[in-house]
């Protein structure tokens, strides 16, 4: 069942000029701000809540909670988290270059309603054209009346700053952005403090929202929480936008409704990904961004369900979901991965800092053919001596959520494919690469 | 004492009760509001391993090596008990399957890149990653892949090098930098396994105690140079000792192998030095075993100095002397010095001056300090009293570069306590940024400046008082002091705004009346020694008299300057701070005292050398001391010695002064003999002697018991302890604190003289250690292993069943203890200490009626004189002399830096280089007038001589001064800042001259 409802935050990616202010006024921009004024900021909130929000970066926590949890103390500030830097995810890279000023308006009914009078939209340093874009639709903003003193003559005022990144995908962790916002080097904050609510921002109540979470807000505004309730299902409502690539023959982003889409629309449906290529079999795939644990074909009548995908020991996550067809080699994507998170990671704590080279050090070695078949057990070892139990949710001897995402890809794959890690061990190498190299 | 909770968790929390109940391992533990799990653990019995916690500094739970299993709402996780703070009902497991899971996880991550190069790594034996791989780790290492690789090591400063390729990134030396030393000079470069320690470009981490990063390295990445590959742990023989090297007394383990010095390790006393050195003392003992020493009694014939032995050179030394005082008089025998000496040894020797040859003229300063009777009258604060003052005036000299660690101490207070400081400086200090003011005053016009501040605090002169008052008037004005309008000594008037806001605000805080300055430290020291200390002592007259409730931590930067003068070493003084007129009766007639004390007060070290210079001087001593080096005016020194007729230097080095000597007699120094030294406090505690002092060199007790020897004298001693119980027995500031009493454990931080006076039939008498309490034994077990089992030991031997005045020791800290701060301010020599005993004939109603105790009756049981009162401060300022300075002159400050061209300094092979070259600094608005150009090579000239250095443009630097290093390399012409400097002026007035 595939269900057709109108995008929420893709509605203007038809047009060339999206980005511009022009447009963007002239497809309803700044009416969501305008009605927020009108409402009033409980009202934003409460709606907000109605809606059941959940947060677009990755961890899925209700954004109406979320602000809810602010310590009382002023100032509050509010920071946008734009640092997409995971391997296939790139949903808010098209938010932040084709829609900033949905992105800027969200911020402003955001930062309206938790009264805030500065904003930060940290962008990921790599997104030049986007950094641009950001930087062209903010003074925009000011000149429109939306950013600055007496925002539409409502008496609320704001100041927004675009903060480019230095190139850290650590940064995307809420506490390490916040500690690189502040001049300081990315490393993610010890706990506790829990949350940036109660210690944020240069040690004031802070809320770190996404920007896909953001670009939902004036619409939320404007058709009311019900509204934006009605979609979906259970707490996963709404629309969500989701990054397809690897072997599908239609990569790219799609905005879909909730709970109302499976992975088997979105990978097969023609509108969507449009199947596999060359009808090769599906042998995997990632439901939600690398640091996800891997999917089967069984499970591709899973609903894109936060809850859903929750109870099957995976996550939605960043919302990318890559397609890996019978050609793939497991261990090898496995090893990709972990060298990603290998260079990314902050080298804070211990586990992760040697674990992530380690583990892509012996992964390198069976892909290479020089596994041994103890290898399996101590790559196991090794992650579980980062996430203890091996479990979902994960849980962690290291300070920040990056080193528990280390073990997702290996953990999964071998429970999965334990025949293949066998097989590399015992042909020394990788089967797929020597029939290649045999043909 | 109470000191608040913290907000979050900290590693060491004093003065609190443990209210709150958690259970360790199913045991109920008593944990302080606010401390972590791990240090809670720790108290309770139960190590948690760790590598990147510090009691001294911010958790960061970086190494996870502390994880333990605590419980909450969803059951039992794996927190780091360095960051977890103890809470009501806490359970905290750490040795179950989880947790043992994790160290070994943690330990094996932790090896899969350190090398394994621990047989000639110089941690190797005493590393706590071997250590606790053992206790705690896996057996192998599954680990098969490369490690990282970096080139091994690279110096990051002269004295530290890093292995980068050994650091397991737990953040102690970057922590240290930055939260301690306050100078970020290291911090952590790259990602993820390729992190590394590394410095700024051109920015080498050239601080002055960069050392201690060496010792809090959990593993071998930090080696300190001059000990690298000088020693393995287990050839390591180790004591218990303070530093010397300048008055704070850090606490110090002394290590020694093959009989050599090779290391110093800090110790953590909480009252003092918390754990940390400064470079030049932790380095500075490669003098001790340097080819420089002198190892056999020398005396000059034919114009070179020549061994002879003991017995000959005692010999000439006592026909010397008797000579003099027979041909001259007493008073033409002088001493030098002293403040190199251990107590035992000051005091010795001020019985050989004062009793045996009867001169006054001694004195252990260099006429760099302060007058003695002020610095021992003035109410003594201790440094926990003055890092938790409610404000602290500093009114010296750069404490970084003389008193590094007391700096460390208030930098610490400004920032982690907020204390306000006041700085009065010649220039602004290191302490300046940590200052809410720093008042310059013209070199020469403290006592102005003090005044200026003093009666603005009081309201006298309106500033503070509002816009309306005379605070806005100018009283920056250059010209003479006290002339149109200025009586500031020169200080901006915004700054003196600013610094009379911040202290009324402090000072009125609480309980007290801010008018009498309750809550105040005054950090007293020389801002300059070009300036006369009379400036500066009219000063801190001024401010003692205006803040009666004030108390003052003097900063004599000389080793044991402080127990030299406490023994007397000071014209006008006799041992235990009592002047010469108060303690004659009582050192000359009483039964077991000297038996005579000189008549009249001798001369200071200006005094003692212009005499000379006069021909008045047939016997000068040099104790210890080269005033050609160290004394601020060079040409007086020079004079002074060429004048007496006979040089007789005590010292352990060839200095330039023992150089021109006619005698030189070779004493024992530091690490070579033991005694107790007393610091700036007046904390005395014990040091140690670990080393043979070279060839015949002897502890200079010996030296002065032997020459009243060979002048037919008996000083009574044959071994320390029999110096103390005469110490003990006769010197009023030291009764009560007896040697066994300073050999216990609970002295191991040593005590605060005078011990303060509590009626025996109430409470026993009181001892006190400077926070009120007992210390706690604070020692980081990681960084130094080694130590804590020594102290243990020591503890075992003493049993801790010490007597004192009948009391067990321990008993009357803890009675005490509580009301120990009401008496803090009986504790000071200020009160004057009541009449202790009438004569004789009282005794018997004396010892009924009044509350004396059975011990202090049978001491004085024989019939004899009062004890007398030490010196308490009496308010008299006298009229400061205005210095005349012509509209050309510049004012010259000299101030001294870490190292320098001090003996001892240039015989350490890795300190030497070190000392900068000196060069002088204006402020660049002065060097536009003159059209100078920083670099260019100008010459100061004073009424003395000149001197020929490239100048520097400093903007903190005030107009009309220019500054320049003393003791600093000669220049061409082989003159320095003490060839510039005529010690009888107010102030040294300079013509800038371009060539």
């Amino acid at each position: 069942m595939i269900t057709k409802v109108p995008p929420i935050v893709t509605a203007r990616m038809g047009h060339e000029d999206s980005h511009t202010i022009g447009r963007y006024l002239a497809t309803g921009g700044y009416e969501g701000l305008r009605a927020a004024l009108r409402m009033g900021a409980e009202a934003v909130r409460a709606e907000v809540d109605k809606a059941s929000l959940l947060g677009r970066g990755g961890a899925g926590f209700p954004a109406g909670r979320k602000w809810g949890m602010l310590r009382k103390a002023e100032p509050v500030y509010l920071v946008v988290n734009g640092d997409e830097s995971e391997p296939a995810t790139f949903k808010d890279h098209l938010l932040i270059e084709r829609d900033p000023h949905q992105i800027i308006e969200g911020a402003i009914i955001c930062a309206f309603a938790i009264g805030a009078a500065q904003a930060f939209v940290y962008c990921r340093g790599e997104f030049a054209l986007g950094i641009e874009r950001l930087e062209e639709a903010r003074d925009d903003a000011y000149d429109h009346g939306a950013l600055g003193h007496d925002i539409f003559g409502s008496g609320f005022s704001l100041d927004l700053v675009v903060h480019p990144g230095a190139g850290a995908y650590i940064c995307g962790d809420e506490t390490a952005l916040l500690e690189s916002l502040e001049g300081k080097r990315g490393f993610p904050r010890i706990k506790p403090p829990y949350y940036p609510a109660a210690i944020g921002l240069y040690g004031q109540p802070t809320v770190v929202n996404n920007v896909e979470t953001m670009s939902n807000l004036p619409w939320i505004v404007l058709n009311g929480g019900e509204a934006f309730a009605a979609l979906g299902e259970g707490t996963s409502t709404g629309t969500r936008l989701f990054a397809l690539s690897g072997h599908v023959n239609r990569p790219g982003w799609y905005e879909v409704e909730m709970s109302k889409t499976t992975f088997r629309d979105l990978i097969y449906a023609p509108e969507y990904g449009g199947g596999i290529p060359h009808d090769h079999e599906l042998k995997a795939f990632v439901p939600g961004g690398v640091s996800a644990p891997w999917f089967g074909p069984q499970h591709l009548d899973v609903a894109l369900n936060q809850d859903e995908v929750g109870k099957l020991a995976s996550m939605l996550g960043s919302g990318s979901i890559v397609v890996m067809d019978e050609t793939t080699c497991v261990v090898r994507a496995a090893w990709r991965i972990t060298r990603f998170f290998h260079r990314e990671s902050c080298g804070q704590c211990t586990p992760c800092r040697e674990g992530s080279g380690w583990l892509e050090g012996i992964l390198r070695r069976i892909e290479e053919g020089a596994g041994r078949e103890a290898d399996l057990e101590l790559l196991l070892d090794v992650c579980d001596n980062i996430a203890p139990g091996l479990g979902w949710p994960p849980k962690q001897t290291t300070i920040c959520p990056l080193g528990p995402s280390i073990p997702s890809p290996i953990a999964s794959g071998i429970n999965m494919f334990r025949d293949e890690y066998l097989l590399h061990v015992k042909e020394g190498g990788c089967p797929l690469r020597l029939a290649e190299g045999a043909a | 004492m109470t000191a608040t909770a913290p907000a979050h968790g900290e590693g060491v929390v004093l003065g609190v009760e443990a209210s709150v109940k958690i259970t360790i391992d199913g045991r109920e533990v008593a944990a302080k509001p606010g401390e972590f799990v791990i240090a809670a653990a720790e108290r309770a019995g139960v190590f948690i391993p760790r590598f990147c916690y510090h009691p001294r500094m911010r958790s960061v739970g970086m190494c996870r090596m502390c994880l333990v299993e605590i419980g909450g709402p969803r059951g039992p996780s794996l927190q780091p008990a360095c960051f977890i703070t103890v809470a009501e009902g806490q359970e905290v497991a750490t040795t179950t399957p989880a947790v043992r899971k994790a160290q070994d996880g943690v330990l094996e991550f932790l090896l899969v890149n350190h090398p394994l190069d621990c047989p000639v790594c110089d941690k190797g034996g005493e590393c706590p990653l071997q250590d606790q791989t053992l206790a705690y780790g896996p057996g192998e290492s599954r680990f098969v892949e490369e490690k990282r690789h970096f080139e091994k090591p690279i110096p990051i400063s002269e004295l530290v090098l890093l292995d980068r390729e050994r650091c397991i990134q737990c953040a102690r030396c970057t922590r240290f930098a930055d939260e301690i030393a306050g100078e970020a000079l290291i911090d952590f470069f790259g990602r993820g396994d390729r992190v590394e320690v590394g410095i700024f470009e051109r920015q080498p981490f050239s601080s002055y105690f960069s050392g201690n990063t060496v010792q809090i390295c959990p593993v071998g990445a930090l080696t300190a140079v001059p000990y690298r590959f000088k020693s393995r742990p287990w050839d390591l023989e180790q004591a218990e000792s303070t530093c010397t090297t300048c008055s704070v007394g850090c606490r110090v383990a002394v290590q020694s192998s093959e009989g050599r010095i090779v290391r110093y390790l800090g110790i953590d006393v909480d009252a003092v030095n918390q754990g940390w050195l400064c470079d030049k003392g932790r380095f500075g003992y490669e003098w001790l075993s340097g080819d420089d020493r002198l190892s056999a009694p020398l005396q000059r014939r034919d114009g070179e100095l020549a061994p002879i032995g003991w017995a000959k050179a005692l010999t000439v030394v006592a026909d010397e002397i008797r000579d003099a005082v027979t041909m001259h008089g007493a008073e033409s025998v002088a001493v030098i010095g002293g403040a190199r000496l251990a107590n035992e040894d000051a005091y010795a020797w001020a019985k050989l001056a004062k009793s045996v040859i009867g001169t006054d003229s001694v004195d252990a300063q260099l006429g760099d300090g302060l007058p003695a009777e002020l610095v021992l009258g003035l109410p003594r604060a201790t440094i926990h009293e003055a890092s938790h003052a409610k404000a602290i005036v500093v009114l010296g000299a750069d404490l970084k570069e003389e008193l590094p660690v007391l700096f460390l101490r208030l930098r610490l207070a400004s920032i982690s306590a907020n204390v306000p400081i006041v700085e009065l400086s010649t220039i602004p200090t290191a302490l300046a940024k940590h200052a809410v003011a720093s008042l310059s005053f013209r070199p020469g016009e403290a006592a102005f400046a003090a005044r200026a501040l003093v009666d603005a605090f009081s309201g006298a002169d309106g500033v503070g008082e509002g816009e309306s008052g005379r605070g806005r008037r100018k009283v920056a004005s250059r010209g003479t002091a006290g002339s149109d309008g200025d009586a500031g000594g020169g200080l901006d008037p915004e700054e003196l705004t600013r610094a009379v806001g911040a202290l009324r605000d402090a000072l009125s805080a609480g309980e007290g009346s801010a008018g009498a300055g309750e809550g105040l430290v005054i950090v007293l020291g020389r801002p300059s020694v070009a300036d006369s200390a009379d400036g500066i002592a009219d000063a801190a007259r001024q401010l003692a008299a205006a803040l009666p409730g004030a108390k003052f931590l003097p900063t004599l930067r000389r080793g044991n300057v402080n127990g030299a003068l406490d023994m007397g070493l000071a014209p006008g003084l006799l041992p235990g701070r009592v002047s010469l007129d108060e303690g004659r009766a009582w050192y000359s007639d009483h039964p077991g005292g000297w038996g005579r004390v000189p008549a009249e007060r001798g001369r200071d070290t200006a005094e003692i050398l212009a005499a000379a210079d006069r021909g008045e001087i047939e016997v000068l001593v040099l104790l210890g001391a080269d005033p050609l080096t160290d004394f601020p005016d060079r040409d007086l020194a020079r004079r002074g010695l060429a004048g007496a007729r006979t040089v007789i230097a005590v010292d352990a080095l060839m200095s330039e002064a023992a150089g021109v000597a006619d005698i030189v007699l070779p004493a024992a120094s530091f690490g070579e003999r033991s005694g107790s030294t007393t610091n700036c406090e007046g904390r005395i505690t014990r040091v140690a002697q670990k080393v043979a002092a070279p060839g015949v060199a002897w502890p200079d007790w010996v030296i002065a018991s032997e020459i009243a020897s060979n002048m037919g004298a008996d000083l009574g001693f044959v071994d320390l302890d029999s110096i103390w119980e005469e110490i003990e027995r006769l010197a009023p500031s030291h009764r009560g604190l007896t040697s066994t009493a300073l050999a216990s454990p609970d002295a191991r931080d040593g005590v605060v003289i005078p011990l303060p006076e509590v009626p025996v039939a109430a409470e026993g008498i009181a001892f006190r250690t400077a926070t009120g309490q007992m210390a706690i034994p604070l020692i980081d077990p990681v960084a130094i292993p080694g130590i804590e089992s020594v102290w243990k030991q020591g503890s075992a031997a003493q049993s801790g069943s010490v007597m004192y005045h009948g009391h067990k020791w321990r008993e009357v800290v803890e009675a005490t203890a509580a009301a120990a701060e009401e008496d803090a301010a009986t504790a000071v020599a200020a009160e004057p200490e009541p009449p202790r005993r009438g004569k004789g004939a009282k005794r018997a109603t004396a010892a009924k009626g009044d509350d004396e105790s059975a011990e202090v009756a049978e001491t004085e049981a024989a019939a004899g004189p009062q004890r007398p009162r030490t010196i308490a401060f009496e308010p008299a300022p006298v009229a400061p002399a205005v210095p005349q300075v012509d509209a050309y002159a510049l004012r010259l400050v000299a101030r001294r830096s870490l190292y320098d061209l001090g003996t001892q300094v240039q015989a350490c092979q890795n300190l030497a280089p070190l000392a900068p070259v000196a060069t002088a600094k204006a402020n660049p608005l002065e060097l536009d007038k003159l059209g100078v150009a920083p670099g260019d090579a100008v010459r100061l000239r004073s009424t003395r001589s000149s001197v020929v250095v490239s100048i520097e443009r400093d903007f903190s630097v005030p107009l009309g001064v220019v500054a320049l290093g003393f003791n600093l390399g000669p220049d061409h012409d082989g003159n320095s800042a003490a060839d510039l400097i005529d010690c009888t002026a107010t102030a040294v007035n300079v013509r800038m001259e371009t060539i």
